[in-house]
């Protein structure tokens, strides 16, 4: 008698599920849609550096950081438009502002944040108007570590276990990847004397996605097998090497145009890498239906346990 | 839990917010210690609501060619075959097995707090004046983030290439989310929906939510005091994850074995924490950029 015909019998690591078959569905979401996530948390990141040079007096770096700004949230909401099932229904996006679904939400903010980094970029291009271009610098470097960080909270927001029970960990995640590469595309664009604070905003985004990655992943428990095996390992393993070698570079050898040059590509990548496998993560907590099947079984063991002290040993 | 910021006035929740069209909150039990499997709630589904025809499959594995619940499955028939200690011992076999079949005629559970209307970005999810949750095909643009909010993975979008080729250009609904409306506007008109009209052994009953548990509260004793100690029903509680289910079910077995989630949690429950993680990971990245401006200053 073959397992599959005994309906319901346990899996062999002791879960019961219907012929192993996935209990949620996994998105329909395409890999452009982390590729935003990537793009818009380096925009985010960089209107707040920029904004913070400009306070600073640092006007290379400040443009520096306007550009990186201005390219990175240009391609966002062509990637997000044409990833809908219903593309000419993007503006439907607009009917409502919706505190519960952090989508609506975003696109309040990728809106609001692509008009003032479109005016500040203009406005660095034309060389006019500084107050205006402040202002506008102002209320895209506000915006932007929301900008970052809206996004771990849209991947949190749904029954995915290795995104929602990381709900408390992703937000961070993804700022220290956004800072990580905004600080490095910034220090690209600069020369290596002024660049100074993009090296260290790289470095420091780097230490705290790399460390909110341990968290989250030893926080999960078993829900983080998708990190470990699975079509994400190779991805999260990568985006770490990378992470950890262009935090290195960028700690010796970020003086130098050269060095820079590699360990900022590196950290790009490895902020690239990150977002893919979480991306990749959620596909495969979802397809599995033991990742599901058994932390709720768990919990209802807890409780059971909980409301039945007297029975436990 | 508010599904718009309207910003002034709070708006209304259900029912309330239907004013003087209100109506009783409207449901389905489905007691699978009686379903046969015969599938006519599948078929009556299609026909009634214009679902198209997914491609025929044949799964090779019990009688469940429909697989899941779909954009294009509104109502799905799962067959489990279990072996099974025998009601009557015989003589020959020490430990004698019989084959049982488990069948539950699954379908959206209409949840009273529904992840997919509370994420849905456009609108186009929204609770009706019985208080079942419908998508507006029409306002819908695909972003398909109800599909993986949903706890029960009943949400998908319809896309042409899982159409057999002949459907062709005329289905409708291309590139939007779909899934049962426990037939809207059958209730309108006063009519119970398709598939409980077509259940040829009442295993899917529709009605007032209410009585429906009061119903299903008397059936789960009366198969318990018969033998059947294994009878459960799934979804009635007010209190579970989701605020319960406007579609519940009498089990026979663990929920999982159905292909039902055990413990299902809306993931919108948890809000609070995710703004306030998103809020304090940005202050982190505004503290971060502060802290590599200055730091050179010294």
């Amino acid at each position: 008698m073959s397992a599959a015909q005994n309906g319901g019998a346990p899996a062999a690591d002791g879960y019961r599920s219907y012929y192993g078959k996935p209990v949620l569905k996994e998105p329909v979401w395409e890999p452009i849609v982390p590729a935003y996530f990537f793009l818009g948390g380096t925009a985010g990141a960089a209107a707040s550096l920029g904004l913070a040079a400009r306070i600073t007096g640092n006007a290379p770096l400040a443009r520096a950081a306007t550009y990186v700004n201005a390219l990175a949230i240009t391609a966002s909401p062509p990637l997000l438009i044409a990833d809908l099932g219903r593309p000419e229904r993007f503006l439907n996006m607009l009917r409502m502002f919706k505190l519960t679904s952090p989508m609506s939400v975003g696109t309040w903010i990728v809106s609001a944040s692509g008009l003032a980094s479109g005016a500040a970029t203009a406005l660095e291009l034309l060389g006019r108007m500084p107050r205006a271009k402040l202002a506008a610098e102002a209320a895209a470097g506000a915006l932007g570590p929301f900008l970052a960080t809206y996004t771990a909270a849209l991947l949190a927001d749904t029954s995915i276990p290795v995104w929602h029970e990381a709900r408390r960990e992703l937000p961070f995640v993804f700022a220290g990847s956004s800072a990580a590469s905004a600080g490095a595309a910034s220090a690209l664009l600069a020369a290596p004397p002024q660049a100074a604070a993009a090296r260290r905003l790289a470095v420091a985004g780097a230490a705290l996605e790399l460390v909110a990655t341990a968290l989250m992943q030893r926080r999960l428990g078993f829900l983080a097998d998708p990190y470990r095996r699975g079509s994400a390992a190779k991805l999260t393993a990568s985006s770490g090497a990378l992470t950890a070698a262009g935090t290195a570079g960028m700690l010796v050898a970020g003086r130098s145009r050269a060095g820079t040059l590699a360990a900022g590509t590196l950290l790009l990548a490895g902020s690239l890498a990150k977002r893919l496998a979480v991306f990749r993560a959620g596909f495969e907590s979802a397809r599995d239906p033991r990742y599901t099947i058994v932390s709720q079984r768990r919990r209802v063991e807890r409780r059971a346990a909980r409301s039945q002290p007297s029975s436990r040993r | 839990m508010s599904p718009a910021l309207n910003l002034g006035t709070k708006p209304l929740g259900w029912p309330q917010s239907y004013g003087e069209e209100a109506a009783p909150r409207m449901g389905f039990f489905t007691d699978t210690s009686i379903c046969i499997g015969c599938k006519a709630c599948e078929i009556a589904c299609k026909e009634w609501n214009e679902v198209p025809e997914d491609n025929l499959v044949f799964s090779g594995q019990s009688f469940d060619n429909t697989g899941a619940l779909s954009a294009n499955s509104w109502r799905h028939v799962a067959f489990i075959e279990q072996n099974v200690p025998a009601a009557t011992p015989t003589a020959e076999a020490e430990l004698p097995e019989e084959l049982r079949w488990l069948m539950s005629s699954d379908v959206c559970k209409h949840c009273t707090h529904a992840a997919c209307l509370d994420v849905c970005p456009t609108g186009a999810i929204f609770r009706t004046e019985f208080g079942t949750v419908v998508i507006q095909d029409d306002v819908c643009n695909g972003c398909g983030y109800c599909i993986p909010a949903c706890p029960f993975g009943v949400i998908s979008r319809r896309e042409r290439d899982q159409l057999p080729a002949a459907a062709g250009a005329e289905v409708a609904g291309l590139g939007t989310t779909h899934k049962c409306t426990l037939c809207y506007d059958r209730l309108k008109d006063g009519m119970e929906p398709a598939c409980a009209k077509a259940c040829p052994t009442n295993s899917i009953q529709f009605g007032e939510l209410d009585e429906l548990r009061e119903r299903a509260g008397q059936r789960v004793q009366e198969l318990q005091l018969q033998g059947a100690g294994e009878a459960r029903l799934y979804g009635e509680d007010p209190h579970d994850g989701v605020g319960g289910l406007g579609a519940f079910f009498l089990l026979l077995d663990d929920p999982e074995v159905y292909g039902l989630p055990p413990d299902p949690v809306v993931p919108t429950r948890h809000l609070p924490e995710i703004w306030g993680a998103a809020v304090l990971a940005g202050a982190a990245l505004a503290g971060a950029v502060v802290a590599a401006v200055a730091g050179g200053r010294k």
